[in-house]
C-alpha cells in the first residue's frame, strides 16, 4: 500500500514547532512498526484482546501522561499530547483508549489530587507502563447523569472506608492494577486509589463488543471493599473531580479521532486511485470524487479546530464547551468519514485485510463514551442560550 | 572515542520527485525530508561505540534549505549524538560532492579531528557515493565503503564489507572513514524525551570558504515512465500466449 503520509491541506506542520512535528513522527513510527507491519492491531482486534505487552513499551516512549510534570513524566504541550493521541487512533482507537485512561482519566487525578504519598507511590510506575489504572464513573444504571451514583464509600471510624457498588464500560478493568473509583461518601462524591488485589474488588470482562475489541471494557464489582486512609484522593469533593479528568480525556479524543479518519481518508483515497472498474480507476468517478472531498474536507476542518483549541488549552483558555465542541464535531466527522470510507472499499471494506470497517466499529464507541454526541450538543446549548436542557 | 558523523536530509521515500523548472535541481516544494536513512543507520552503530566520548553529526551545504539542515541535525541529536555542527552555504544549489567533502574536512579538522568518521553509503536523493571516499582523500585517512559492522580495539577498527558474494574483514588503523551500508546499524526511532533533550543539545555553526564546484547539473529529466503492463488473458488458458511473449517479446526465455 506504500507509505503512510497524513494529509495536511493547509500545511498545519508550519504551525507546529520542531519537537511537535518530531513527537509527532516518532509516534507515527512507533505505530507503524509495532501495530501496522507487525499485523498485531489485526490480531488483537480479532482475537478480542488488548497488546497488554505494549503498555511498557509505551511507557518507554513516554505516551503515558506526558503532559504531567514530574514523577517520569515529561512535562509536554497539549498540542504534543494530542498529536500523540492522534498517531495512536491512527492505528486504533482502542490504543489510544488506552493512553487516554492511564494518562489524563488516573494519572491525572493522582497528580492533581493526590498526596505526594500517592503520586510516588503510583505514578513513576504508571508512566512506564509497569502499572495500569482504569477509571470508574460511570455505572449500569448512570451513565450521561453521573450524579445518580450508586456506589458508596462508607467511614470505617479508623480513618479508612468499605467501598461497595457496580461500576460498567470500564476501559483497562481486567488489566489494570489499580482503579480511580468515584463514590458517594456523606460529604459528597469522592475518588479513592483502590489496587485491584483488594479483597472484595472484581473486573468482570465485558464480552462480545463489536467495537474496541483491541481494548479490554469491563464492570467493576466492589462487594465490601475496604481501603485504608491512604486511599483516598484528598484534593477535591463533588462532581468536578472526575469531571476535570473528563475534560482531559475528551480534549485526548478530539485529536484522536482525527488518527481515525486520517487512517480511513488515506486507505479510501489509495484503494480507489488502485482499483479499476469499468475501464477506469474508481478516483475518476464523480460519485467517489464527492465521497473523498467530504471526507478530505471534514478531516481538514476537524484538525483546525483541534490545533486552536490545543493551543487555547496551552493558553490556560480552553473552557469545558471549547472541548464539547471539539469532541462532538470531531467525533461524529470520523463516524460520518469512517462510514463513507467503509463504503468507497466495496465489500473489501468490510473485512479485516483492511482498516475501514476496525475504524468504523470503533469509533461508535468514541462517538457514545466520554459524553455521547447528544450530551455535548446540550453542553453547548447550556453555553448558548444559558438554560440547561439536562436539568429538571 | 569522538565520532563524526555525517548526515544530510534527503527526501522521504514516499516523496513525489518533481524537476523544479529551473531544469537543473528538484522542486523541494511540497517534499518532506527525512534524515538518510544510512546516516541514521551509522549514528546508531556510532551512540554504540562512543563508550565515555562523543558523536558530533555534522551537517555541511544544505540543498534541501538552511532550516531544514538544522532539523535534520536535531534529529540526529534525538537519535543519540551529543553535539551538532552546521556548516552554512550561502549558494547551496551549486556545489559537486568534492565542494561538500572539503567543507566537511574543514569542519572536522576545525573541531580537532575525530577518531573514526562515519558517513551514510550514499545520499539517497543524488546517489553520487562519492562524498565519504573524497572526504577521506582530503583527511589523508584511510577509507572503508559499504561496512556491515565494526567493533573497535585500541587504535584499529575490525570492520565488514559487503563484497560481491562475501563478507570480508578488515583490520584498519583510526582514525579512518567508514561508509556504512544497511547492515551498520539499527533503524531507529526516538523515545519522546530523548526528543526533549534534542532540544537542549548545541549545534555549532563553522564557517567554511566554499570550494567553486567543478562541475554543475546541466539538465534532469524525470526517469521514463514504466511502459504499462500487458495482460494476456487469465489462469492456465493464458499460458500459452504468456510463454510465447516471453519469448519473442520480452526475449527472457529462450525459443
Amino acid at each position: 500500500m506504500g507509505e503512510y503520509r497524513g494529509a495536511d491541506f493547509f500545511e498545519l506542520d508550519d504551525l507546529l514547532t520542531d519537537e511537535e512535528r518530531a513527537i509527532r513522527d516518532t509516534t507515527r513510527e512507533f505505530v507503524q512498526r509495532e501495530l501496522i507491519d507487525t499485523r498485531a492491531i489485526e490480531l488483537h482486534h480479532r482475537a478480542g484482546t488488548f497488546p497488554v505487552e505494549l503498555a511498557p513499551r509505551m511507557g518507554e516512549q513516554g505516551f503515558l501522561g506526558p503532559t504531567l510534570h514530574g514523577y517520569g513524566c515529561l512535562g509536554l504541550s497539549s498540542v504534543a499530547y494530542g498529536l500523540i493521541m492522534q498517531e495512536l487512533e491512527r492505528g486504533d482507537s482502542g490504543v489510544r483508549s488506552f493512553c487516554s485512561v492511564q494518562g489524563s482519566l488516573c494519572m491525572y487525578p493522582i497528580h492533581t489530587y493526590g498526596t505526594e504519598e500517592q503520586k510516588q507511590r503510583w505514578l513513576p510506575g504508571m508512566a512506564k507502563g509497569e502499572l495500569i489504572g482504569c477509571f470508574g464513573l460511570s455505572e449500569p444504571d448512570h451513565g450521561s447523569d453521573p450524579s445518580g451514583m450508586e456506589t458508596k464509600a462508607v467511614p470505617d471510624g479508623k480513618g479508612g472506608w468499605v467501598l461497595n457498588g457496580v461500576k460498567r464500560w470500564i476501559t483497562n478493568g481486567t488489566v489494570a492494577h489499580l482503579a480511580i473509583v468515584w463514590a458517594r461518601t456523606p460529604d459528597g462524591i469522592r475518588g479513592f486509589i483502590v489496587p485491584t488485589d483488594t479483597k472484595g474488588f472484581s473486573a468482570p470482562l465485558i464480552e462480545g463488543k463489536f467495537s474496541l475489541r483491541a481494548s479490554v471494557t469491563s464492570e467493576l464489582v466492589l462487594e465490601d471493599v475496604h481501603v485504608g486512609p491512604d486511599a483516598l484522593l484528598p484534593g477535591v469533593t463533588g462532581l468536578k473531580g472526575p469531571l476535570s479528568c473528563l475534560s482531559q480525556a475528551r480534549y485526548g479524543i478530539v485529536w484522536g479521532v482525527i488518527g481515525s479518519m486520517q487512517a480511513v481518508f488515506d486507505e479510501a483515497l489509495r484503494y480507489t486511485q488502485q482499483r479499476s472498474q469499468f475501464d477506469r480507476p474508481l478516483a475518476g468517478f464523480q460519485l467517489v470524487q464527492e465521497k473523498l472531498v467530504w471526507m478530505h474536507t471534514e478531516l481538514t476542518k476537524a484538525q483546525l479546530v483541534a490545533l486552536r483549541l490545543g493551543r487555547m488549552k496551552d493558553e490556560g483558555k480552553a473552557k469545558p464547551h471549547h472541548i464539547s465542541f471539539g469532541k462532538r464535531n470531531n467525533c461524529w466527522a470520523a463516524r460520518e468519514v469512517a462510514k463513507l470510507g467503509r463504503e468507497l472499499l466495496g465489500a473489501n471494506g468490510v473485512c479485516d485485510e483492511y482498516q475501514v470497517m476496525r475504524h468504523l466499529m470503533n469509533i461508535e464507541s468514541v462517538y457514545t463514551y466520554e459524553g455521547t454526541h447528544d450530551i455535548h450538543t446540550l453542553v453547548l446549548g447550556e453555553h448558548l442560550t444559558g438554560l440547561a436542557a439536562y436539568r429538571g | 572515542m569522538r565520532i563524526v558523523v555525517c548526515i544530510k536530509p534527503v527526501p522521504d521515500t514516499a516523496a513525489r520527485i518533481k524537476v523544479h523548472k529551473d531544469g537543473a535541481r528538484i522542486d523541494p516544494d511540497g517534499v518532506k525530508f527525512t534524515l538518510g536513512p544510512y546516516d541514521s543507520r551509522c549514528i546508531a552503530r556510532a551512540v554504540a561505540l562512543k563508550g565515555a566520548g562523543e558523536v558530533v553529526a555534522l551537517a555541511a551545504g544544505a540543498a534541501a534549505g538552511e532550516a531544514e539542515a538544522k532539523k535534520r541535525i536535531k534529529d540526529a541529536l534525538a537519535l543519540g549524538c551529543d553535539k551538532g555542527i552546521f556548516v552554512p552555504d550561502p549558494a547551496p544549489e551549486n556545489r559537486d560532492p568534492l565542494a561538500v567533502a572539503k567543507a566537511l574536512a574543514s569542519a572536522i579538522q576545525g573541531q580537532g579531528g575525530a577518531d573514526l568518521i562515519f558517513c551514510g553509503r550514499q545520499a539517497t536523493d543524488d546517489q553520487a557515493l562519492a562524498v565519504g571516499p573524497m572526504l577521506a582523500t582530503l583527511l589523508d585517512l584511510p577509507c572503508v565503503t559499504d561496512a556491515v559492522g565494526i567493533e573497535v580495539t585500541g587504535g584499529s577498527a575490525r570492520v565488514q564489507r559487503a563484497a560481491e558474494g562475501r563478507v570480508e574483514t578488515l583490520e584498519v588503523t583510526l582514525p579512518a572513514v567508514i561508509t556504512g551500508q544497511r547492515d551498520i546499524g539499527d533503524e531507529q526511532y526516538p523515545k519522546l524525551k530523548e526528543i526533549l533533550a534534542a532540544g537542549k543539545k548545541p549545534i555549532a555553526e563553522h564557517k567554511v570558504e566554499w570550494a567553486a564546484a567543478k562541475y554543475a547539473v546541466a539538465g534532469l529529466v524525470p526517469p521514463p515512465e514504466k511502459a504499462p503492463g500487458k495482460i494476456v488473458g487469465e489462469g492456465p488458458d493464458a499460458v500459452p500466449a504468456l510463454l510465447n511473449l516471453l519469448q519473442t517479446e520480452a526475449k527472457a526465455l529462450a525459443l
